[in-house]
């Protein structure tokens, strides 16, 4: 492909400064699964090109979902048209040696089992038991199981000789179960919807623990309805990472986003509370606050060697010591703020342009197993499983909701709590970040859904965290 | 797309469908969907253009059922057919092949029917070379931002039972905020199908005077219960919460539903509410992933009890119910709440002390199954005094079940309504939207 792709940049005929090519081809399998009874079994394929070109500074883009030769041309013909209509009133004037530099190599997701290892109809037979092994009770009112795998090969051609080839494997499953007695409903899953979003093959799908995790699943919905209600309080906040995760995405990643603060999101996911000057001086939290910006953890989700427009992947510290470091910033995003960023210029497929997103997040592990960090609580809450999430346009008052919680009392978990919330404002609740656990309590999720950009994109992004705990948050429980 | 293109892409989609029916073999049955677009995508940035672009994509899904089983391709369609049959025929033999290993669905519809319709709605939208200029230079001195996403989308259904199905629909929303320079924002949309210049400035000039009730220093109010007049685009929000865990009789019977303890009888809504799908609007298409088609008019909620839910022929066939042409995931497609009785002029009096909320942003089930729903109050939102604006306001949290304000705490709804039109482009552009009434509601709770 990178022959035929690399040969139709040099047939294109458009008096463009900087033609680039991004083709994609996404295969993604789904097998779901609900009280034992198929619901979704299919592939969905998509191919087409990205063509992207650059005219005294402006960037013009036309999405075709042809790789014929005669559909690239034309669609290199709109690109230019949109670019020259566009040129007055760019926000920016871009230079192809920064904002598209010649790049060339390749990335393979690693894996050890094929997605074709085992047949649709295996799948399924896993599947239909594990919603029979979800089914612990008769008040177990739904079971559902999933996987879904995507087999994602990119290829990015430009006119100033990039050539890059990316294949990724990604693999999501997900268990869950409803439970119901007189009225109290209680939904618990396995780690939140989607956690599990990897990259590698089966191998992610039939671990040692699968059958173990599935049991405990459906135990805990039942134990959820005999629970008391999480109390309204203000007290000591454990957060496992599974939660963390979306901790870390909706407070530290999106507000971080340099799109975000040039104003570009203000009209749909919106703006920050954090501003250009603020790089390099804002305490952002506590001193145990580090956390990276890193493409290049195996197996995480949004590994990859190159962004979208071709910026090499490294690891970077986005918070260190709590400090500010550097934004969620693509090179045209680096370009028109100044500041720092990363390789994070990310599209969901080849029919939207590029924009500043997360890859992977994580949060740095610290010291002590899950009883060292608890040991010193005299009264807390721990939380697993996020199950609500909203926080406000500037990225700054949240209100998070958890599918499982245990009462801490005097350094142990004793009751169990259903319905636990907590709501804060962002640099009050990282400022109150008091343990961070060692590396025996960090683990690494993803979601394969983060919602973002005009024209509306979703995209997979991976967070790891240990265990952690946050001093003097109001939690609260449900109910009307 | 020209009208030449169009007709070949539904000359191509027919003969991909009579080319399917004369290969299946007879114990089969198959459904085929089609959506594609030709979409112009002009993103803005304080009056700049951030990104801009066009969109020609296209996709077909093709779903065989044989022996109680079924399994499903979605491939490009580009309108070539050569490219087209091959990707299809290929994709019917891995579909044949993979069917027999599959488990039984007991639940398995098969599509019947004679439905057939077709509607093609033409516009008259901005060329390319004219989106910039002609959205930008009457707002090149405001802080402008948002999308303009314009252009055909067609919606095709064809099985083998020889139902077929043709939306197309040529339309454009324009989607923005104007924030003013101590961050506070009015938000508005532009829609239709027929580019007016006159329309959109006027628009723009109603956008301007709201701009300048922004200009006061915004007032930080204290956690509490406020009277809150909630603006049409506010209340569309609180609608649309009702497709996720909420109106599907699939959610009810599984335990996913806010709306479970109004279909027991547990709970009441007030008996002002009153929501139904209303397909007489034209702009979505009435007919679902089987072809059947949705009545033009459904009552969901009645005087606030639950008159119908939304049934698909699955569900309906898994719990013995009416099937009443709800699509695959039994989502609102064409919702509207009826007006009540309040005027326009009458808002800010008879709101008297409280907020008024012009939008809401980031809503989420706190706990679904209390109908509670948390969220923020977003850009021009106010503090009202006796009946006058005295300011704006930092946004502020929610968190409340809906059976207080729709059911105890709802005073009224506008005798007006507007169309919010639905400007999601998520995979591709959505297509209608609600209409909505403002509302009045006592002690709305707001908690950060």
């Amino acid at each position: 492909m990178l022959i035929e792709l690399t040969k139709a940049i040099n047939n294109i005929d458009i008096a463009a400064d900087w033609v680039g090519i991004r083709a994609v081809k996404d295969t993604s399998a789904t097998r779901n699964v609900r009280d034992g009874i198929p619901q979704r079994n299919g592939k969905s394929t998509t191919l087409g090109a990205m063509v992207e070109v650059l005219v005294d500074g402006c960037i013009g883009y036309a999405a075709t979902n042809s790789l014929q030769h005669d559909a690239l041309q034309l669609a290199a013909e709109t690109a230019y048209k949109q670019a020259r209509s566009a040129q007055q009133w760019s926000v920016y004037k871009f230079a192809t040696t920064t904002a598209r530099p010649k790049v060339v190599g390749e990335y393979v997701s690693p894996y050890t089992q094929p997605f074709d290892a085992i047949g649709s109809g295996e799948i399924n037979d896993i599947l239909v038991r594990t919603c029979k092994t979800l089914k612990v009770s008769d008040k177990i009112v739904q079971t559902v199981a999933e996987v879904i795998t995507t087999d994602r090969e990119t290829w990015f051609v430009s006119s100033n000789g990039s050539e890059v080839y990316q294949k990724f494997l990604f693999i999501s499953t997900y268990y869950g179960t409803t439970a119901q007695d007189s009225g109290v409903v209680q939904q618990r899953t396995s780690n939140g919807w989607q956690a599990h979003t990897y990259q590698g093959g089966l191998e992610r799908f039939q671990d040692d623990k699968l059958w173990q995790r599935v049991q405990r699943i459906g135990e805990e919905a039942i134990e959820l309805l005999g629970a008391e209600e999480c109390p309204d309080i203000r007290t000591s906040l454990v957060l496992a990472p599974d939660q963390m995760m979306l901790q870390i995405h909706e407070s530290v990643g999106h507000p971080l986003e340099i799109d975000r603060i040039l104003g570009d999101e203000r009209n749909y996911a919106g703006g920050s509370f954090v501003k250009k000057s603020d790089f390099g001086n804002l305490v952002y939290g506590s001193k145990l606050m580090n956390i990276t910006f890193d493409p290049t953890v195996p197996g995480e989700i949004a590994s990859y060697a190159f962004d979208d427009t071709g910026a090499v992947a490294t690891r970077e510290y986005l918070i260190k010591e709590g400090v500010l470091q550097r934004g969620v910033g693509s090179l045209e995003s680096q370009a028109r703020a100044g500041i720092p960023g990363v390789a994070c210029a990310r599209a969901c497929s080849w029919n939207r342009p590029a924009i500043d997103r997360m890859a992977n997040l994580n949060l740095e592990p610290g010291e002590g197993t899950f009883d060292d960090v608890i040991k010193d609580i005299e009264h807390g809450v721990y939380m697993e499983s996020n199950r609500s999430w909203s926080i406000d346009d500037r990225r700054y008052k949240f209100q998070f909701g958890c599918e499982y919680a245990k009462l801490i009392e005097n350094g142990k978990l004793t009751k169990t709590l259903r319905n636990p919330n907590y709501r804060a404002t962002t640099p009050e609740f990282w400022g109150s970040l008091v343990k961070v656990g060692g590396a025996s309590t960090w683990e690494m999720y993803g979601t394969p859904f983060c919602g973002k950009g005009e024209p509306n994109q979703a995209i997979w992004v991976g967070h790891g965290s240990p265990v952690c705990v946050f001093a003097d948050v109001e939690v609260f429980g449900g109910g009307a | 797309m020209s009208i030449s293109e169009l007709s070949t892409l539904e000359t191509s989609f027919n003969k991909l469908v009579e080319t399917l029916i004369a290969k299946k073999l007879e114990s089969e049955a198959f459904t085929v969907k089609l959506s594609s677009e030709r979409s112009q995508f002009t993103r803005f940035n304080n009056a700049k253009v951030r990104q801009t672009g066009s969109v020609a994509d296209g996709y077909v899904q093709l779903t065989l059922m044989d022996n109680q089983r079924t399994c499903y391709r979605h491939f490009p369609f580009t309108g070539n057919w050569e490219i087209d049959w091959q990707t299809a025929y290929a994709a019917l033999l891995e579909l044949r092949e993979e069917l027999p290993y599959l488990p039984i669905d007991p639940y398995l519809v098969l599509p019947s029917g004679n439905n057939t319709s077709s509607e093609v709605n033409t516009g008259k939208l901005l060329e390319l070379d004219m989106v910039v200029s002609t959205i930008l230079a009457p707002v090149s001195e405001l802080d402008f931002t948002g999308i303009y996403a314009g252009g055909i989308v067609i919606k095709g259904y064809a099985d083998s039972c020889g139902q077929k199905h043709w939306f197309v629909t040529d339309s454009f929303t324009l989607d923005y905020s104007i924030f003013s320079s101590e961050g506070q924002a009015v938000k508005g949309f532009y829609a239709g199908s027929k580019w007016d210049d006159n329309g959109y400035i006027a628009k723009i000039n109603d956008a301007k005077k709201q701009l300048k009730l922004l200009a006061h220093p915004p007032k930080e109010l204290p956690r509490g219960e406020y009277r809150t007049y909630f603006a049409p685009a506010a209340v569309s929000d609180l609608i649309s919460m009702l497709s996720w865990g909420g109106v599907s009789e699939a959610d009810i019977q599984q335990g996913h539903s806010s709306l479970a303890l109004l279909w027991r009888g547990e709970k009441q809504l007030s008996p002002l509410l009153n929501l139904k799908e209303n397909f007489q609007l034209g702009l979505v298409p009435r007919f679902n992933e089987l072809g059947e088609m949705a009545v033009p008019e459904l009552h969901v909620i009645e005087k606030g009890t639950l008159a119908s839910t939304l049934v698909n022929s699955r569900t309906a066939k898994e719990y013995d119910k009416v099937a009443n042409g709800a699509n695959s995931t039994e989502s609102l497609r064409s919702p509207e709440i009826c007006p009540g009785n309040l005027s326009f002029d009458n808002i800010l009096t008879q709101l008297g002390t409280g907020l008024y909320v012009s939008n809401l942003h980031y809503l989420n089930w706190s706990d679904l199954p209390t109908g509670r729903i948390t969220g923020m109050t977003r850009y021009a939102c106010f503090w009202v005094e006796n009946g006058e604006i005295v300011a704006p306001i930092e946004n502020l949290r929610f968190d409340e079940t809906l059976y207080k304000f729709w059911g105890e705490n709802l005073v009224d709804f506008t005798n007006f309504q507007e169309f919010i039109p639905e400007v999601g482009t998520y995979d591709s552009r959505q297509l209608g939207g609600n209409m909505a009434p403002g509302m009045l509601v006592d002690n709305f709770t707001y908690t950060l």
